[in-house]
């Protein structure tokens, strides 16, 4: 791989100390909990207790009568003033930002409480009386999409903000929200023809994403604009949404974002940044707002999902059809359901060739907290679903399951399903690297302890389309200024942009900035998130970055006595290739300008495309930008006494088009699959008919340091993609997407125990094994 | 008023008899390192090192620690000049979003003064209260292990 080659760049693939490490580890970073505003006051929800009621009354005179209260708004008053716009949502405007006449999940706000302090805001928000009247709710995600069942909303209208979702329309009378179809080829048929069919069901609970840090933000109003801190992934969509809601200009709404504590998905789109934002612009005093752990539990959620798969094989093995269904049970508001139905849905076919394919994904209301994105955007339920069926096709043939996944596995310049043609997507490559660090050569107890070795593939389309824009100033001692909306949660994008900046400026790292997300400075972005950064924003910044080296070699060219295409910038200097004459960056400002302190600014817009889709078979020429190819495999001891799954190794691969920083990837590709091991193993949102019943943190389980496997590793796969900055592409989810099939086929190794409904505890793995 | 030495100097603080000492290190003293992750003492975000070993102050009264020491992140060293155990973290990258890291930081100073020579799984057992979402666990290891490794001259 890349060592292999010449050293063709100079810092890409190379390992620079991240910029964040002393401030993060003295512990003076900054973030959204920690800002304060003189004259601040705190704002806490009152929650409604009903999974499914009309709001009779909403009285919050006795909470404003509580010590410390400066004031209490409930939904029925932002309803009544015309100048507001009170619904909200990325894919539907169908969350009000408090309940206005009726609550569709257990904890749904339904007043906020502003006070002197937060404790007593949070004491008052308990004061508020409601009074309900029970309407019929629905849990089931697949009885919610049958006709006749409880309503969770009689009609809702599309956003139109996101370019992926213009299509969407408005619907009355159902539960299910989007519906994406994919038909290619003749299914019945091959069923009709088929030597074997197989079928399997599986299903994913509710689970949280537990960032460490809850979601916070401080607004205040100066001048007249409208001041917001934020923690969140999406600062250029937050500044959309408080602006249409205030009907403000976009350019008197300013977001900013300091270092996140975690994201993974949960804090995107709006979520409490619009009810702080309105109470700043009413009140005119500082308001602050940080959730409790329990109230973090139902903001947001991981979509639950039920999915049902069933193939055609022919005499020969050959799969020759896939028919899925996919339900995302996406709770009581959209959020981004119909993205995650219909781009994730999508992949349920698996990264396989099968002629006949038919797949219908569903994006289903209920009476749960609202779901969104966490890390994957959907895609784990949906490799679940192809990857324990792909296994159960290989067994019950006699074939290898990793030779069996091989042959079926689509390589740059096959044709998907969709009709897209598969450009540098390295799927063979990775499961081929899972299977050599995890040889199923291991000794096989045949006592109570028994060990195994599972496998599996996976693929994610990258959100298509989207926009990333960047601005790079360089000033005349070559430090240089990367301006972009990317959010630095952990991830590692401000040096990963750093280093794209520094290859193309030939400058150190170090010597790169990078301003965090401010909307008034920083331009937009679709999102930070899906693992589009360091492919998009890493596009924009290379731009942007190329647009003043084009300016800098303009003025070596005059300098230096050669022709521009001569010239390479390299060490902090522009040089005439193959000589030893040059002049430092310094020297050509000056030369520029005639003084010091003046700066060079380059613009990047980057921006995607997919080909025209037909939306009644789902086919397109051009489905995604590109995939993310990745696969695990996983070595266990199952205790077939207790049912207790000990997951003694783990690797973890993903196709990265080339490594910026291969440490980076590799912590990506390590945390990524420890957050799916925790999914597919014990982590699990219990909600007992909409109520949360674990909904703290010495109830629900995340992996600690004692559930990382003894061996655990990473392997980074480069097929360079011919689009990607260098060659690279994203890594941020890939490494999750393959783990609770690869321990769910471990466990059938190990033992004849077949788990396909997540998450794999003690008690699912006895009764498995009967 | 009570008497307790916070990061090494003497403080007189008049306190309620309920504030949380997660409450006081924050909001009266400025001490952000220290955080809230649970406030149930079950995610080890908001510890602290009491008397030298490490504990949760959202579960501490700070009126109930007349006398006593406490010592945060911010108390081993600053940004400009690390403690041993911050260098090592920040070496070994044992960070992600940052955000539960001055409470490992704490648990492994205490680890690295109680135990000269732990073993891998004495090591996990300790650092077992601390979670990190971000799953920088095995970068974490690499940091605690290469202390040990530079105190036994290996």
């Amino acid at each position: 791989m890349a060592a292999a080659e010449p050293a063709e760049f100079t810092v890409i693939g190379q390992d620079v100390e991240r910029h964040d490490g002393p401030a993060k580890v003295a512990g003076t970073a900054r973030y959204v909990p920690n800002i304060s505003m003189r004259g601040m006051l705190h704002a806490a929800y009152a929650h409604g207790t009903r999974a499914h009621a009309r709001l009779v009354g909403v009285d919050g005179s006795e909470a404003m009568s509580a010590a410390g209260v400066v004031a209490v708004l409930t939904g029925q008053e932002l309803a009544g003033w015309p100048e507001i716009e009170p619904w909200l949502g990325p894919a539907f405007r169908d969350q009000p930002v408090l309940a206005i006449d009726r609550v569709r999940y257990f904890g749904e706000p339904v007043a906020v409480v502003v006070a002197e302090t937060r404790d007593a805001a949070r004491a008052a928000a308990d004061l508020v009386v409601v009074e309900y009247e029970d309407l019929p709710a629905v849990f089931d995600v697949r009885e919610a999409a049958k006709p006749g069942a409880p309503l969770v909303h009689e009609e809702f209208k599309p956003a139109k903000v996101f370019a992926d979702l213009q299509h969407l329309a408005g619907k009355s009378d159902t539960n299910v929200c989007y519906h994406y179809h994919l038909e290619t080829g003749d299914v019945d048929k091959a069923f009709a023809e088929a030597a074997h069919t197989f079928e399997d069901e599986c299903s994913v609970p509710f689970t949280q994403h537990v960032p460490m840090e809850t979601h916070a933000a401080v607004a205040w109003v100066e001048g007249d604009v409208l001041e917001i801190w934020a923690a969140t992934q999406t600062p250029s969509f937050v500044r959309q949404e408080i602006a249409e809601m205030l009907r403000l200009p976009l350019n008197r709404v300013r977001i900013r974002v300091p270092y996140l504590g975690g994201g993974y998905g949960a804090k995107m789109y709006d979520k409490i940044e619009p009810i702080v934002a309105l109470l700043a612009w009413l009140l005119r005093r500082p308001i602050k707002m940080v959730l409790s752990r329990e109230e973090e539990f139902l903001i947001t959620t991981r979509h639950g999902s039920y999915s049902r798969i069933r193939s055609a094989v022919d005499a020969a093995g050959n799969i020759t059809a896939l028919a899925v269904a996919m339900y995302y049970d996406t709770g009581a508001y959209a959020d981004i359901g119909p993205r995650i139905a219909s781009k994730s849905g999508m992949t349920a076919i698996g990264p396989y060739k099968v002629p006949n394919v038919r797949l219908d994904s569903y994006c289903v209301y209920t009476n749960k907290p609202s779901a969104g994105p966490l890390r994957g955007f959907g895609v784990p339920q949906a490799v679940l679903t192809h990857e324990v069926h792909v296994e159960r096709i290989a067994r019950a043939l006699g074939q290898d399951p990793v030779a069996y996944r091989l042959r079926h596995l689509l390589q740059a310049g096959d044709e998907h399903p969709t009709g897209s043609s598969m450009v540098a997507a390295g799927f063979k490559e990775c499961l081929q690297a899972a299977a050599e660090g995890t040889p199923s050569t291991f000794e096989r107890p045949q006592g109570r302890y028994r060990r195994g070795a599972g496998y599996a593939s996976a693929a994610k389309a990258v959100l298509t389309p989207s926009t990333s824009t960047a601005i790079v100033q360089m000033s005349s001692d070559a430090s240089t200024t990367i301006l972009t909306s990317t959010v630095e949660m952990g991830q590692g994008s401000d040096m990963t942009l750093a280093q794209i900046a520094a290859e193309t400026l030939g400058i150190d790292p170090r010597q790169v900035r990078i301003v965090q997300p401010d909307t008034d400075i920083t331009p937009y972005d679709t999102i930070t998130a899906g693992s589009r950064s360091t492919y998009h924003m890493g596009n924009a910044v290379k731009l942007a970055a190329a647009e003043i080296r084009r300016q800098l070699l303009d003025v070596a060219a005059g300098q230096l006595e050669a022709a521009p295409e001569d010239l390479e910038l390299r060490d902090g200097k522009a040089w005439v290739r193959g000589t030893d004459r040059s002049l430092g960056i310094p020297e050509l400002f000056l030369a520029r300008f005639g003084s010091w302190g003046t700066s060079m600014v380059g613009q990047g817009v980057f921006q995607t495309s997919t080909g025209r889709i037909d939306r009644s078979t789902g086919h397109s020429d051009k489905i995604t930008e590109h995939w993310f190819p990745g696969a695990a495999a996983a070595q266990v001891l199952v205790d077939t006494w207790t049912g207790r799954v000990t997951v003694e190794k783990l690797v973890v691969v993903a196709d990265v088009g080339r490594a910026i920083s291969p440490a980076r990837c590799r912590e990506q590709l390590l945390g990524a699959a420890l957050h799916g091991l925790g999914t597919a193993l014990f982590e699990e949102l219990a909600l007992d008919e909409g109520r949360p019943l674990n909904a703290t943190l010495l109830e629900y389980q995340l992996p600690s340091m004692l559930d990382v496997p003894v061996e655990f590793v990473p392997v980074i796969v480069e097929v360079p993609h011919p689009s990607g900055p260098y060659g690279a592409i994203g890594i941020g989810e890939t490494g999750i997407l393959a783990i609770a099939p690869a321990l769910s086929n471990a466990i059938l190794d190990a033992t004849g125990a077949k788990l396909t409904h997540l998450p794999f505890t003690p008690e699912k793995v006895l009764e498995a094994l009967g | 008023m009570i008497s307790l030495r916070i990061n090494s100097a003497e403080r007189q603080l008049d306190v309620p008899d309920h504030e949380l000492l997660l409450d006081t290190l924050r909001e009266r003293l400025g001490l952000f390192s220290v955080r809230e992750g649970c406030g149930v003492g079950a995610c080890g975000t908001c510890t602290v090192l009491l008397d030298g070993r490490p504990a949760s102050s959202c579960l501490l009264f700070t009126s109930r620690l007349e006398g006593h020491e406490i010592m945060t992140s911010e108390g081993l060293g600053g940004e400009q000049n690390p403690a041993r155990v911050q260098r090592a973290f920040i070496e070994a990258a044992g960070f992600q979003c940052g955000y539960c890291t001055p409470g490992f930081v704490l648990t492994v100073q205490a680890l690295v003064e109680e135990h000269p020579n732990p073993t891998e799984e004495q090591i996990k057992e300790y650092l077992a209260g601390n979670l990190c979402r971000c799953g920088a666990y095995p970068n974490i290891l690499e940091a605690i292990k290469s202390m040990y490794a530079v105190a036994s001259g290996r």
